[in-house]
């Protein structure tokens, strides 16, 4: 079996699962935002704000957050390691994967937490 | 170093062509491919890339850029929910031209990354994996983001 320390979850099989249920999540989310959007036109701010407020609408989102956080660090590991190789970078390939990968991950964790915020700052 | 897994690896035979046709990768590749213990990290600007291949790449710079939109969106949840204030003006910022074509932009990436991620979990499923299959799927996705995304873009003009 090929291992990897940089992986979500030290095993393919994992990540694999882990893409698909995060994958599910996120689809019932985009969906369901963009229905109650295209369901509401001419929405206003007291509805908006309403919908958020909601202790499910609250749970819902963090949901989809940390959703959204692995599967886009399982999803950007998987295309930084097949593209930033070698074959591509040449000697500087390791370093150069590692550092996008760590920005990645930095990138991904604030927004996690800045979305955090603004959920819980209703 | 990494490795891509391809379909063509797992098999004891070259699985990912009729028996009879000549492997595209050359048979030696190929060969190497089916034989190794390990999968092979294959050069994508060396290989004409079909149908199934595009609407994989597609997957993933779809994703890449909904990764980078994540930023815009929150920004302006953060901006809509903060006050009513922020509210009008995130509606207000919605009508001009540019805005509409990030935000359709940004749908249209979320249109197609979300239809092959469907077309993948159908194929989890066993459904459409041989190759007339998954060439099948690969144009249906693209046939039916873009009809998506038209009907995004006939939403937001």
């Amino acid at each position: 079996m090929v291992t990897n320390v940089t992986n979500f979850s030290r095993s393919g099989l994992y990540d694999w699962m882990a893409q698909r249920v995060t994958a599910v999540v996120l689809a019932a989310y985009s969906l369901f935002l963009l229905g109650y959007i295209l369901a509401n036109p001419g929405m206003g701010y007291a509805e908006w704000q309403g919908l958020f407020a909601n202790s499910w609408m609250r749970i819902f989102s963090l949901m989809s957050l940390v959703a959204l956080s692995a599967h886009a660090w399982i999803g950007l590991w998987s295309v930084t390691t097949d593209y930033l190789t070698p074959m591509t970078l040449g000697n500087w390939a390791t370093g150069v994967r590692f550092l996008v990968q760590a920005l990645c991950g930095i990138i991904m964790f604030v927004l996690f937490v800045w979305g955090v915020q603004i959920l819980w700052g209703i | 170093m990494l490795a891509v897994v391809t379909p063509m690896v797992t098999g004891t035979s070259c699985r990912c062509l009729p028996d009879n046709s000549p492997c595209s990768l050359g048979l030696s590749k190929c060969e190497y491919a089916v034989n190794s213990q390990r999968p092979v990290n294959l050069d994508l600007r060396t290989i004409k890339l079909p149908n199934t291949a595009i609407s994989s790449i597609l997957h993933r710079i779809t994703g890449v850029i909904l990764f980078v939109g994540i930023a815009v969106l929150l920004y302006g949840l953060d901006k809509s929910l903060a006050s009513e204030q922020g509210f009008a003006e995130v509606k207000e910022c919605l009508t001009s031209p540019l805005a509409k074509f990030v935000v359709w932009g940004l749908l249209s990436g979320l249109m197609y990354h979300l239809t092959a991620g469907i077309r993948h979990l159908i194929m989890d499923l066993d459904i459409g994996v041989t190759l007339e299959g998954g060439k099948l799927g690969a144009n249906l996705v693209f046939i039916i983001s873009a009809i998506l995304i038209v009907l995004m873009g006939v939403w937001i003009w």
